[in-house]
């Protein structure tokens, strides 16, 4: 069962040609993993899935809904597709407990005492119930984008994308977020496409590696065997230069 | 000075009437409508914008006597039957509207994207993400401003004078008229603003100071 489905996906921002016929297909449960150099349209590509960018070209089904078609309600599929962001995202305006009572509150109209119930306990999760009534302002990145992700998986989605959930983050917080990511991915009801810089992580998590440059998928492996010998050289060459240094 | 104030107490206790009704009415609706217009402006709707632009464009780009004798002249001529002080408010509500527009606007603009995407990432409606998470970041930024323009809309409200709208600005004319003693007569009214923008600038603080 296929969870996302791109058939020869087109995306242009004006003139600029970012993604060139896509295709690809994520079935259900697998954890994958983007990566490429900035600029090669790995965030471009993982945003056309949730609709915060549109296509303009090719077809799109995500959880047996055609994004290609404008009718597609765009606030029901992304009920189903939660998304973690590089910078946070919280809301500013919210403490911790809020950020992740709202959707659901607001969304799915889960009565409140459920709702506050299940907050916690994805706050418990990912280790920060203790900073409930804290503002966002008030707790360190890694927290932040722990929080984040309570907040996506409060609404029960069936495909999380992460969208490099750990490059603003200080190099002491990353295994932090890292092992919650691990721990949300290992569960086999999860899928989940990951943009990351980080190799080791990758390697660790992923079922399969997608490599893009220049708006396109040049090598979709399975984790292992690209790990062990990308089989392009510009994926060879890429490799190389990130585990250098 | 004094005298001045004793003497014509009733008058211009009439006046200072007239100027916080026509005051507060235009506060209270141009909030409201500055922040349609505002929202008019950033709704992903090329239709909308642009209505929102050539209103803000018109009402900020003329100056406020002529909107008003606008209201004064032509509309009781052509339209309905309406005195100084409706015409006068009319006009001062929809002039400071656009300014009002414009801050909303900027308030709105100042907060990141990100905020909308992390929203609408959940499954919530354009309308859902700017009640809950957009607009009260964007109320916080323009407090400032916003008490800005509240005094000065108080202050502009004097052009209520020129149409027969019985504020205190119109007081002060016809007590200057009668006494000769103009200064004295212009200074009664500005205490009587500062007393009514005192509080409001220091209101505005407060509420700076709350939400921070």
């Amino acid at each position: 069962m296929s969870m996302v489905e791109f058939h020869d996906v087109q995306k242009f921002y004006g003139k600029f040609h970012a993604l060139h016929s896509i295709n690809l297909q994520i079935d259900k449960g697998e954890t994958v993993v983007l990566i490429g150099p900035s600029g090669s349209g790995k965030s471009t590509l993982i945003r056309t899935i949730n609709r915060l960018e549109s296509i303009q070209g090719g077809k799109l089904i995500v959880n047996n809904q055609d994004l290609s078609n404008p009718k597609t309600d765009s606030n029901r599929l992304r009920q189903d597709v939660g998304m973690v962001f590089q910078h946070f995202n919280l809301y500013k305006n919210k403490n911790v407990l809020e950020n992740v009572m709202l959707a659901p509150r607001i969304v799915s109209h889960i009565p409140e005492d459920e709702n506050k119930r299940q907050a916690m306990n994805l706050l418990d999760m990912v280790g920060v119930a203790d900073k409930a009534q804290n503002m966002p302002a008030q707790i360190s990145g890694g927290q932040k984008q722990r929080v984040a992700i309570a907040r996506s998986l409060a609404m029960h989605p069936k495909l999380l994308l992460f969208d490099e959930p750990t490059s603003a983050l200080d190099p002491e917080m990353i295994d932090e977020v890292l092992q919650v990511i691990k721990k949300i991915t290992s569960s086999s009801d999860m899928t989940s496409l990951i943009v990351t810089h980080e190799m080791g992580f990758a390697k660790e998590v992923a079922n399969r590696v997608i490599f893009m440059d220049q708006g396109q998928i040049v090598e979709d492996d399975d984790s292992s065997s690209f790990f062990k010998q990308p089989q392009t050289e510009r994926a060879q060459q890429f490799l190389s230069k990130i585990i250098a240094h | 000075m004094i005298r001045i104030f004793n003497n014509f107490s009733s008058q211009l206790v009439s006046g200072f009437g007239w100027t916080i009704l026509s005051s507060l009415l235009t506060l209270i609706f141009s909030l409201i409508f500055g922040v349609l217009i505002a929202l008019l402006e950033v709704i992903p709707n090329k239709a909308a914008n642009k209505i929102g632009r050539i209103y803000v464009e018109i009402f900020r780009n003329i100056p406020l006597l002529i909107i008003v004798m606008f209201f004064y002249l032509i509309v009781p001529k052509y339209f309905v039957k309406i005195d100084g002080f409706t015409a006068g408010t009319i006009g001062l509500f929809l002039y400071t509207s656009a300014f009002i527009a414009e801050i909303i606007r900027s308030g709105i603009q100042s907060v990141s994207q990100g905020q909308m995407e992390g929203a609408r990432s959940t499954g919530m409606t354009y309308k859902q993400a700017m009640r809950y998470v957009v607009l009260p970041q964007a109320f916080k930024i323009v407090i400032p401003p916003l008490g800005n323009q509240f005094v000065n809309l108080i202050k502009d409200s004097s052009i209520l004078a020129f149409v027969a709208g019985f504020d205190l600005m119109y007081q002060a004319n016809a007590i200057a008229s009668v006494t000769f003693d103009t200064i004295n007569s212009y200074f009664v009214i500005g205490v009587l603003y500062i007393i009514i923008t005192m509080p409001l600038s220091y209101y505005m603080q407060y509420l700076e100071k709350k939400m921070a």
